[in-house]
C-alpha cells in the first residue's frame, strides 16, 4: 500500500512538491525516529522484556514450579481456558450473526443497532461487570428468584436455545427445489410454528418430569462460572461483529445473489459464499476477541468475588499473587498472558497480509466501475 | 421458451420502481430492455429471475405461472452486471456451480465446463481465478455460468456495462453471435440505445417504472410512440409553434400534419431529428424557415452545424453529409432555409 503511494508520486505530484516532502532537515528526521524509538523502548519492550526477565529470575525450575506447583494458579489457568472457550464461541455465533444482519438488511433502528454494537467498547469493564451483578447478584432483579429456585429456569433456557436452532436449521437446510418442497418442506408458515412448539415441548416435558434439575436450590451466576462467561462476552463482544461489518458491506450481496440464481440453497449458499469471502476477517476477529477475553480484568474483577481456586481467572490470580508479595509467581503467570499477545500479534500480522489482499480485489473492482 | 409478464408492480418504500408493467417476449427472442437508469429495468430483470418478489402480477413461462417459483425452479440464468464471480472459486468451479449445488455427478460437470469454456473460447483458463481474468474474460466466464444449468432463459443485466468501448463492441457481436448458435430466449437491460439496436431483435424501452413503447430496432427508432422514446433514442431538435386543422405553424413556415386533424390552435412541439432536417440556400418555393449558422463541426463522417432560428432565436442541430456541406459552403453567420421532412408531434404537447 505505501510502496503504491510512492510509486504513483511523481505522476501525480509536482516535482517540486514531492522533494520538499522527503526533504525535511536531517536534525528533524532523527530527531523524529530517536524520539518515537525511545517511547516504544521506553514504554513497550523494556516492560515487556521485563516480564521474562523477571519470571526466569531464579531458573526454569522454579518458574515451572511457579506455574503448575500451585494449585490455585492451576486452576485459574483452566478456568481462563473454560471460561475463553465459550466466550468465544457465543461471540463468533452472534458476532456473524449481526453482521448478516447490518450488512444484509435495511430496516428501521439499524443505525441504532449498529452503534449498540461498540456499546461494550466504550464502557468501562468495571461498569460493565457491575450491570450484571445488579440483574443477577443478590440484591439484584434477578437475585432473590435464582436463589430460592435458580435451576427452573434451566429447562425453559434450554429448550428455548433448541428452539432457535431447529427453526435456523430448517430454514437454512430446506431444499431449494420446488418438487423437493412439495409437502411438509413447502408449507413454510405452518411448518415453522409447528416445528417450534415441538421441539419447545420435547425439549421442556421430559426436563420437567423427570426432574433433571435440582429444586429449590440456588444457581450461583455471580462470584461463579457463568458470571465469569457472560463478562467476558459481553466485554468481547464487538471484535467479530465489527471486523465482519465492514467486510461484508464491501463483498456486496452480488455474489450471494448469484449463488441464489444459480439454485444454491442458503445453507449452499452461506457454506460456498459467504465463509470463504469472510474467512479471513472472521479469524482476524476472533483472534482478537481470544486475547482480549484471556486478558479480560475489569468486568471479571466484579463478577468474581475473587475467591481462590474457584472464580480467579489468569489476570485476577495475577494481580492476587503481586498482592501477596510473590513477584515469582505473578510474573511466571504473567508471562503466559504476554506471550499469548506476542502470539496474536504475529498471527495478527499474517492475516493483515491476507485480508488487505482481499481488499485489494475490491478496489480493483471499484475502480472498473463508471458509477 | 416464451415468457410473459402481467402488470407488474414494485414499490421500494414511496419509491415506485415498476407500475403495472406487462411484457411478451417470445420464443428464442433476444429482447433489450433499453431506459435510463432509475427507470425500473434491473428490478424488472430482477423479478423474472426470482431474485425479488413483485408486489403484484405475475410471471409465466410458457403460460405456466412461476411467480412463486423459487430461483433455482425457474431455470433462469442470471449475467450480473459487474459479473459477480466467485472470487475464491477457479474459472471451472464457477462454471460448475449451478451443477455441483444440483448434486450432478462429478464426471458430468467436467463435461459440462469443458464444453461451456469451448463455448466462451477460454480453453485452458479454467484453474484460474477470476482475480486473474480481464473484464471481457470474467463477462464470458459470467455467462458461461449462467447457461451450465441449460437455462430456458438467460437475464444479462448490462452486460457491457463495466467494460471499456473497444471489448464491449467486441462481446456484442459475440453474444449476438452466441445467442444464433444457442437460441436461448435472452433479455439483457442496457442504458445504451446503440447496444440494444446492435445487438437485440426487440427493444422495450423503459422510462419512469413504465414500458413506453415496444418493437423492432427499426420500428422503434423510425416511429417512436412517446416524446421519451424520441429524446431517449439519439438526437432530437425540439421545434415550438401552434397547430391548427392538421397545419402545424412554426414561424414562417408550415407543415402539414395530417395525423391531428382535429385539432384546433393549440400550442404544439414539433420533434424533427438532425439528419431529417434538409438545409438550403435559397426558399425554392417549398415550406422552409430561415435560419443563421452559428457553429460547424466538419470533424467526423458526418458534419453538425448549429443553426439559429430567425424568427424566435431558438437553436437547434442539423446532420449533412459532406458533399451536402461542401456545396452550401456553409459558414457562421451563413442565412439558410431549412425543410423539415420528418416532423413528428405529439398529441400529449397540447392536450392538456
Amino acid at each position: 500500500m505505501s510502496v503504491d503511494v510512492v510509486a504513483e508520486r511523481p505522476r501525480t505530484v509536482p516535482q517540486a512538491v514531492a522533494r520538499r516532502a522527503q526533504e525535511d532537515p536531517l536534525w528533524l528526521r532523527v530527531t523524529l525516529i530517536v524520539a518515537a524509538l525511545a517511547v516504544i523502548g521506553i514504554l513497550v519492550i523494556v516492560p515487556v522484556a521485563n516480564v521474562f526477565v523477571e519470571a526466569l529470575r531464579e531458573g526454569l525450575g522454579t518458574y515451572f514450579a511457579n506455574l503448575f506447583g500451585d494449585p490455585d494458579t492451576r486452576h485459574a489457568v483452566l478456568l481462563t481456558l473454560t471460561v475463553v472457550p465459550i466466550a468465544l464461541v457465543a461471540n463468533t455465533v452472534f458476532g456473524i450473526a449481526a453482521a448478516w444482519t447490518i450488512a444484509r438488511f435495511r430496516f428501521p433502528g439499524r443505525t441504532l443497532l449498529t452503534a449498540l454494537i461498540d456499546l461494550p467498547f466504550s464502557v468501562s469493564p468495571v461498569v460493565a461487570g457491575l450491570m450484571f451483578v445488579l440483574i443477577f447478584g443478590l440484591q439484584g432483579y434477578l437475585g432473590p428468584f435464582l436463589r430460592r429456585d435458580g435451576y427452573a429456569v434451566m429447562p425453559y433456557l434450554i429448550a428455548l436455545v433448541a428452539v432457535v436452532v431447529a427453526v435456523v436449521s430448517f430454514l437454512l437446510l430446506r431444499p431449494v427445489g420446488r418438487k423437493a418442497r412439495q409437502g411438509l418442506w413447502g408449507r413454510t408458515w405452518i411448518v415453522l410454528p409447528l416445528l417450534a412448539v415441538t421441539v419447545f415441548a420435547v425439549v421442556l416435558l421430559p426436563q420437567l418430569y423427570l426432574e433433571v434439575w435440582p429444586r429449590n436450590e440456588s444457581l450461583k451466576i455471580i462470584f461463579a462460572t457463568p458470571g465469569l462467561v457472560l463478562a467476558t462476552a459481553f466485554v468481547t463482544f464487538p471484535f467479530v461483529a465489527r471486523e465482519l461489518i465492514p467486510t461484508m458491506e464491501a463483498l456486496g450481496a452480488d455474489e450471494e445473489l448469484a449463488a441464489v440464481s444459480l439454485g444454491a440453497s442458503g445453507w449452499q449458499m452461506f457454506r460456498d459464499v459467504t465463509i470463504p469471502n469472510i474467512k479471513w476477517g472472521l479469524a482476524y476477529g476472533i483472534i482478537l476477541c481470544n486475547a482480549r477475553a484471556m486478558g479480560e480484568f475489569g468486568a471479571v474483577y466484579v463478577v468474581s468475588g475473587h475467591i481462590a481456586g474457584q472464580t480467579d481467572t489468569m489476570p485476577l490470580r495475577i494481580e492476587k499473587l503481586f498482592q501477596e508479595y510473590n513477584l515469582p509467581g505473578a510474573f511466571a503467570v504473567a508471562s503466559v498472558l504476554t506471550l499469548l499477545a506476542l502470539v496474536t500479534l504475529v498471527a495478527k500480522i499474517q492475516l493483515e497480509r491476507r485480508v488487505p489482499s482481499t481488499a485489494k480485489l475490491f478496489r480493483e473492482e471499484t475502480h472498473e466501475r463508471p458509477q | 421458451m416464451s415468457i410473459s409478464i402481467k402488470n407488474v408492480s414494485k414499490r421500494f418504500g414511496d419509491y415506485v420502481a415498476l407500475d403495472n408493467v406487462s411484457l411478451e417476449v417470445p420464443d428464442g427472442a433476444l429482447l433489450g430492455l433499453l431506459g435510463p437508469s432509475g427507470s425500473g429495468k434491473t428490478t424488472l430483470l430482477r423479478i423474472i429471475a426470482g431474485l425479488e418478489l413483485a408486489d403484484s402480477g405475475s410471471v409465466l413461462h410458457e403460460g405456466e405461472d412461476i411467480s412463486d417459483y423459487s430461483a433455482r425452479d425457474r431455470k433462469v440464468g442470471f449475467v450480473f452486471q459487474h459479473y459477480a464471480l466467485f472470487r475464491h472459486m477457479t474459472v471451472a468451479e464457477n462454471i460448475g456451480y449451478a451443477l455441483k449445488v444440483r448434486k450432478a455427478p462429478k464426471a458430468q460437470i467436467r463435461e459440462r465446463v469443458d464444453e461451456l469454456l469451448k463455448l466462451i473460447r477460454l480453453e485452458g483458463l479454467q484453474a484460474r481465478y477470476p482475480g486473474q481474468l480481464s473484464g471481457g474474460q470474467r463477462q464470458r466466464v459470467a455467462l458461461a455460468r449462467a447457461l451450465a444449468a441449460k437455462p430456458r432463459l438467460l437475464l444479462l443485466d448490462e452486460p457491457f456495462g463495466a467494460l471499456d468501448a473497444k471489448v464491449r463492441q467486441e462481446l456484442r457481436q459475440w453474444l449476438r453471435r452466441l445467442h444464433e448458435e444457442i437460441h436461448v430466449t435472452s433479455i439483457f437491460v442496457t442504458h445504451d440505445q446503440e447496444e440494444a439496436f446492435e445487438v437485440a431483435d426487440r427493444v422495450a424501452v423503459m422510462n419512469q417504472a413504465r414500458i413506453e413503447q415496444i418493437g423492432t430496432p427499426a420500428e422503434v427508432y423510425d416511429h417512436p410512440a412517446t416524446p421519451f422514446v424520441y429524446q431517449f433514442l439519439g438526437n432530437v431538435n425540439l421545434f415550438h409553434g401552434r397547430i391548427h386543422k392538421g397545419r402545424l405553424r412554426l414561424g414562417e413556415a408550415e407543415v402539414r400534419v395530417a395525423e391531428h386533424a382535429a385539432v384546433h390552435d393549440s400550442p404544439a412541439v414539433a420533434y424533427v431529428r438532425p439528419h431529417e432536417i434538409k438545409v438550403r440556400a435559397l426558399p425554392d418555393g417549398v415550406p422552409t424557415i430561415a435560419a443563421i449558422v452559428r457553429h460547424v463541426n466538419a470533424a467526423g463522417p458526418v458534419v453538425h452545424v448549429e443553426l439559429e432560428r430567425k424568427d424566435d432565436g431558438g437553436r437547434f442541430a442539423v446532420e449533412l453529409s459532406k458533399e451536402e456541406s461542401r456545396e452550401l459552403a456553409l459558414e457562421p453567420s451563413t442565412q439558410v432555409f431549412v425543410e423539415l421532412k420528418n416532423v413528428r408531434v405529439f398529441a400529449e404537447d397540447y392536450s392538456i
